[in-house]
């Protein structure tokens, strides 16, 4: 019987090498790997991802932490079931037209992948069409607009609006983030929800993808 | 014995480092960010016209130092027209240091230019082909200040070269229009070392290459960027900007309020043997402003 939380704690702790020492011993044992990403490293994750919240880890960490399921993931890999890894949401995400921030949404997108999601980065500077043929594409179920400008902000609701047009407005979760936004823009522009930080967005995707 | 001569005691005034001001020392110059009105307090003002609140927050950050009271009237979307209005005319009255006028829309600057009455800055241009396609026409010609961003259309710079080349580049094109080096203020744009620990060398490292090139222009730009991510955010902004004071930035957009800052700014200015006789350095310590 494998203790997924050694796992958990080794991730918790951004201690890489024991994590994967323990990815690896747990494929001995014939763990399999579904229940080891599942139980180990995505709940170890969402952890971090809670911390991250709290504010008692903090970005280094949190990649670190990253970086070390990143390797036990590669591991996994050719173990994995068909499509198994996908256990949750399949995602979109990109900053706003005109705006050419990217750690923000690349941490954000970082925490959803190391819950389990599958996500789509689509960048810096994308125009509303761009959401709506990747929706379209990638038959996405969440789309997360990133913004760090005031004056950038607009086009969050620019690309709401042209993502309706589309008639794609009930097929996705649209959340927003970035320094200036807030949940009272969020809901005048009528996006499904924001998020302060990358561990409460790749909850918050997860809850509203349940 | 002799004793040495005062003068032999006093910092290399000759050094080219930064602009001295009139009395030969040089000044850091505090562009204070706090009019601006995605800040809760201020919007809040903004939106009842409390003439008060906003004289009050110039007042105090006069008395504080700062250089240039940076004015920004867009986070209430629609108004910034006419928000920029009333807020220079309510500041205008009271200001005893020019403004900063912080729009990316030349109308709402055109406007604002006229208004003011001593020369003032521009935040921002940067080398995003449309904000520089609309900023161009509008500086062509303006006697102002200007902060140039290091900001193109591949996004945030990623190599210290990479920054020195934009700066570069925005010196060619606004001396080109007839702007002087010394009314450039270039922001070679701080990032976040929580995500990429090489961020602090490469801002310091960009800071002495222009620096280096452009002995009169200025170096500004936000600091707080660089401690995104992580706890106790202050003591890392204070650490840091002693160490941008040194690699040749003599600006910073920040809080003037903040006392901690501000007195870690004066001391490292003296450090650096910009203060004559230490005299700000000491005028610091009697008001109770620079306290160990």
């Amino acid at each position: 019987m494998t203790d997924f939380n050694a796992m958990i704690d080794a991730l918790v702790a951004c201690d890489g090498d024991r994590v994967i020492q323990l990815v690896n011993t747990a494929i001995t044992e014939k763990i399999p790997a579904d229940d080891i990403l599942n139980k180990g490293l995505i709940a170890g994750m969402d952890i971090v991802g809670g911390k991250m919240e709290n504010g008692d880890m903090f970005i280094p960490e949190v990649l670190m932490a990253a970086q070390a399921m990143g390797k036990c993931v590669d591991i996994l890999k050719p173990l994995l079931g068909e499509g198994s890894a996908v256990s949750a949401g399949n995602v979109i995400i990109g900053t706003v037209k005109g705006d050419l921030h990217d750690i923000g949404k690349n941490l954000v997108s970082m925490m959803m992948e190391s819950g389990g999601m599958t996500v789509h980065n689509l960048g810096v500077d994308i125009e509303p069409e761009k959401f709506v043929s990747e929706i379209k594409e990638k038959n996405a179920n969440i789309v997360c607009l990133s913004a760090l400008l005031t004056t950038t902000m607009p086009m969050m609701k620019q690309t709401i609006d042209a993502i309706a047009e589309a008639g794609l407005r009930d097929q996705v979760k649209i959340m927003i983030g970035g320094a200036p936004v807030t949940q009272a823009f969020a809901d005048e522009i009528g996006a499904d929800g924001f998020a302060p930080d990358a561990g409460s967005a790749a909850r918050l995707a997860k809850s509203l993808d349940a | 014995m002799d004793l040495p001569r005062m003068p032999d005691l006093l910092p290399d005034l000759q050094s080219p480092l930064m602009l001295k001001s009139e009395e030969g020392q040089t000044m850091f110059e505090v562009i204070g960010e706090r009019i601006n009105s995605s800040r809760k307090k201020v919007q809040e003002a903004v939106t009842a016209r409390d003439t008060e609140y906003i004289i009050n927050d110039v007042i105090k950050q006069q008395e504080a130092g700062v250089t240039f009271i940076d004015v920004n009237a867009g986070a209430r979307i629609g108004h910034e027209t006419e928000d920029m209005k009333w807020l220079i005319d309510t500041i205008q009255p009271i200001a005893e240091v020019p403004l900063t006028l912080d729009s990316p829309d030349p109308a709402v600057l055109e406007m604002a230019i006229q208004m003011v009455e001593s020369i003032p800055m521009v935040n921002s241009i940067s080398l995003e082909k449309e904000r520089f396609d609309a900023m161009m026409p509008f500086l062509e010609g303006k006697t102002c200040k200007i902060i140039a961003l290091c900001m193109d259309d591949g996004g945030m710079p990623i190599s210290s070269g990479d920054i020195i080349g934009r700066a570069d580049s925005l010196v060619k094109e606004l001396t080109g229009i007839g702007f002087a080096v010394g009314d450039i203020y270039i922001d070679p744009l701080v990032q976040p070392i929580s995500t990429d620990t090489t961020k602090g060398v490469m801002v310091l490292d960009a800071t002495r290459g222009i620096r280096a090139k452009y002995p009169e222009i200025h170096i500004t730009g936000g600091l707080s960027n660089i401690s995104f991510g992580l706890p106790q955010r202050k003591i890392i902004n204070r650490t840091f900007v002693t160490l941008m004071m040194d690699a040749g930035m003599d600006s910073a957009i920040m809080d003037p309020l903040d006392d901690k800052i501000m007195s870690t700014i004066k001391t490292a200015n003296m450090l650096l043997g910009n203060d004559q006789y230490c005299m700000e350095y000491l005028k610091g310590t009697r008001a109770g402003s620079i306290v160990s």
